[in-house]
């Protein structure tokens, strides 16, 4: 009995002890003083220079975390607790965000950088009025491949080339319902938004006629097997495309022709946000033209700054596999909003179609 | 039994089960009975007989089963050497130490190790064999689930054999009994209570394994585990995820009564 008190007196001190610790950190860290602002940013997506260029020029400390889903991202958000003053969700994420309150609204007359943007990249569906948001990259979905790997006769400008009998067993895809279904809607003509239940079965069928060619369906893990010549050809964002040709080389990349999905990530102010002032100054910084072109440098997304794109090698800014023309770009979609309901018919197809795969 | 003196220090425990067993339990059965508004349905039990869940729920099985099965087949002849080595508790302890090292990191590993360009293929190279493709099988999934597990079966089954009289064996052996009967008819029903305690605690966090689904099998084995979490995580509906644990648990609850030990069994 008396050691039993013992030990969780000891534990209960220890508790109280780590708690205080934590707190105090915290504390120190963000917790609304106007001199520093909390960024929530997905890992690797800024040049961490500009952190420190942004406090040398304005005297406002940044504390940097990451998350690695837009959902996980959410959850945060909505349980409040932490003081997030910016954070980068993607397009649909934004939509969703709006709808649940979870946002505070972006004040114009501080953002003087925000005419730097090109206009397609402004008042999108997920934003009218860019409202609540201010792009920050964007990219598609498409095929990388290793010419050197597959044969010559595949190139990637249609989706039936997933299909070809000589990929048995090779492809990768990435474990993403919107993006799987999508590639299925998008390789029958459809849009990867279609809300019919017909169409859906449809393209899990057309998905399912792909399995024997699938090898895995993974995550980030795709990356350093393309870059080892683990893997040859892979569904994946233009982004992580990216990232894999700047290490192996013989990579290459395509969007197909019947079109894919076009995607934004935007810098967002949360209802958390405990510095708006500081949150409105880093991204009118993060907006400047000579940031953005060496930030864009650095994370190697495209980037919608229409005048940073003047500052940046033309080789860069003129590859049309990572920057379509517009005519391609009309072909692109972005991903609505499905609500609940929708989202979650996706994923049970998906989930269906990844148990048929044997 | 239950007199003053010993409801005291009870309490705490009686917190403690109320708070991390019954609430979340209590919870899962309310959220399982909810659909994506917050109302009440019974659409998603009706939805989790549907065959792509059956089916899942099947294959779990299997793979539980196979990984179960390997697993002990290596740690009952393993367990039953460390006993008859010198230093068996400092062998035991080198066994258990890499169970320590976090899951993922294990994993990770093994991703490199059955690479294309691992080790593996290289060793297999040296005798002049062409690269497999070991990742993403089934067998390189069974392998590293079964040298996850090992571990966790081998200590039950160790501690049962440590306990046993070896007298009982010298005295099979002095009966004529081959050295086959003696284990089939004196060690291994002496030792079955330590089996089941490992198949348990091999066969139950096999059903929902997940990471490793991902990582090593690819997404083409796909677990209770595994859709739970995209319920939750991708979909965001907590109801179907509910629904799959409420059947995760009473599957859970079955395995504990089939492999239960029976109170002052057979043999003593």
């Amino acid at each position: 009995m008396k050691s039993l008190v013992q030990a969780t007196i000891a534990i209960l001190v220890v508790c109280a002890l780590l708690f205080f610790v934590v707190d105090r950190l915290q504390s120190a860290g963000s917790a609304g003083s106007t001199d520093t602002i909390t960024v929530y940013n997905w890992g690797e997506y800024i040049d961490p220079e500009l952190l420190d260029k942004f406090t040398e020029e304005t005297g406002i400390k940044v504390i940097y975390e990451t998350f690695d889903s837009n959902e996980a991202m959410m959850t945060k958000v909505e349980q409040g607790g932490s003081a997030y003053d910016v954070a980068a969700p993607s397009e649909y994420m934004v939509a969703m965000m709006r709808e649940k309150d979870l946002l505070l609204p972006i004040d114009h007359s501080k953002l003087p950088n925000l005419k730097n943007i090109d206009p397609y990249f402004l008042d999108l569906s997920f934003d009218p009025g860019n409202k609540y948001s201010v792009p920050y990259f964007w990219g598609t979905v498409g095929i990388v491949f290793n010419p050197g790997l597959v044969g010559d006769h595949l190139t990637f400008q249609s989706w039936e080339d997933l299909w070809d009998p000589s990929l048995q067993g090779k492809v990768f895809l990435v474990d993403g319902a919107r993006e799987v279904m999508g590639m299925g809607l998008n390789s029958l003509g459809e849009s990867l938004n279609a809300k019919d239940d017909e169409l859906l079965d449809l393209a899990t069928e057309k998905l399912t006629s792909l399995s024997p060619n699938i090898k895995a369906i993974i995550g980030d893990e795709i990356t350093p097997l393309m870059i080892n010549n683990e893997a040859s050809v892979a569904l994946t964002w233009s982004g992580q495309a990216a990232d894999m040709m700047w290490e192996n080389e013989e990579l290459d990349f395509a969007v197909p022709e019947e079109g894919s999905n076009l995607w934004f990530d935007n810098f967002v102010i949360p209802k958390t946000a405990a510095n708006i002032d500081g949150a409105h100054a880093f991204i009118n910084f993060m907006l400047d033209a000579e940031n953005s072109a060496q930030n864009n440098d650095y994370v190697g997304y495209s980037t919608p700054n229409a005048a940073a794109m003047e500052l940046m090698d033309p080789e860069v800014i003129e590859d049309e596999r990572f920057y379509p023309n517009e005519e391609l770009r009309e072909k692109l979609e972005v991903y609505e909003n499905l609500g609940p309901e929708w989202l979650g018919k996706y994923n049970e197809h998906f989930l269906e179609f990844k148990m048929d795969i044997r | 039994m239950f007199n003053k003196a010993s409801k005291g220090p009870l309490f705490p425990y009686i917190i403690w089960i109320a708070l991390f067993v019954i609430a979340p339990i209590v919870l899962i059965v309310y959220y399982s009975m909810l659909d994506l508004n917050g109302n009440f349905t019974l659409a998603n039990y009706r939805n989790f007989f549907s065959p792509v869940y059956l089916k899942m729920t099947l294959t779990s099985f299997w793979y539980a089963f196979l990984i179960t099965l390997f697993t002990l087949l290596f740690a009952y002849p393993t367990a039953y050497l460390l006993t008859r080595t010198k230093h068996k508790h400092l062998w035991l302890m080198l066994i258990i130490i890499p169970s320590w090292i976090n899951l993922l990191l294990k994993t990770y590993a093994f991703i490199g190790i059955f690479g294309l360009y691992g080790p593996i293929n290289a060793f297999l190279e040296v005798f002049g064999l062409d690269p497999q493709q070991i990742l993403f099988t089934d067998f390189s999934f069974i392998f590293v689930s079964v040298y996850i597990f090992i571990p966790f079966m081998i200590i039950p089954i160790f501690n049962s054999l440590d306990k046993m009289n070896p007298t009982l064996v010298y005295a099979a052996r002095d009966l004529g009994a081959s050295s086959f009967t003696t284990f089939r008819r004196v060690i291994f029903p002496l030792t079955i209570d330590g089996v089941k305690s490992g198949i348990q605690v091999t066969f139950i966090p096999a059903l929902s394994l997940f990471m490793i689904t991902r990582l090593i099998a690819g997404n083409q084995v796909i677990t209770l585990g595994t859709a739970i979490e995209q319920q939750f995580l991708v979909s965001q509906n907590w109801g179907m995820g509910s629904t799959i644990a409420v059947f995760l648990i009473i599957i859970m609850v079955i395995i504990m009564l089939l492999t239960g030990q029976k109170k002052g069994g057979r043999i003593q």
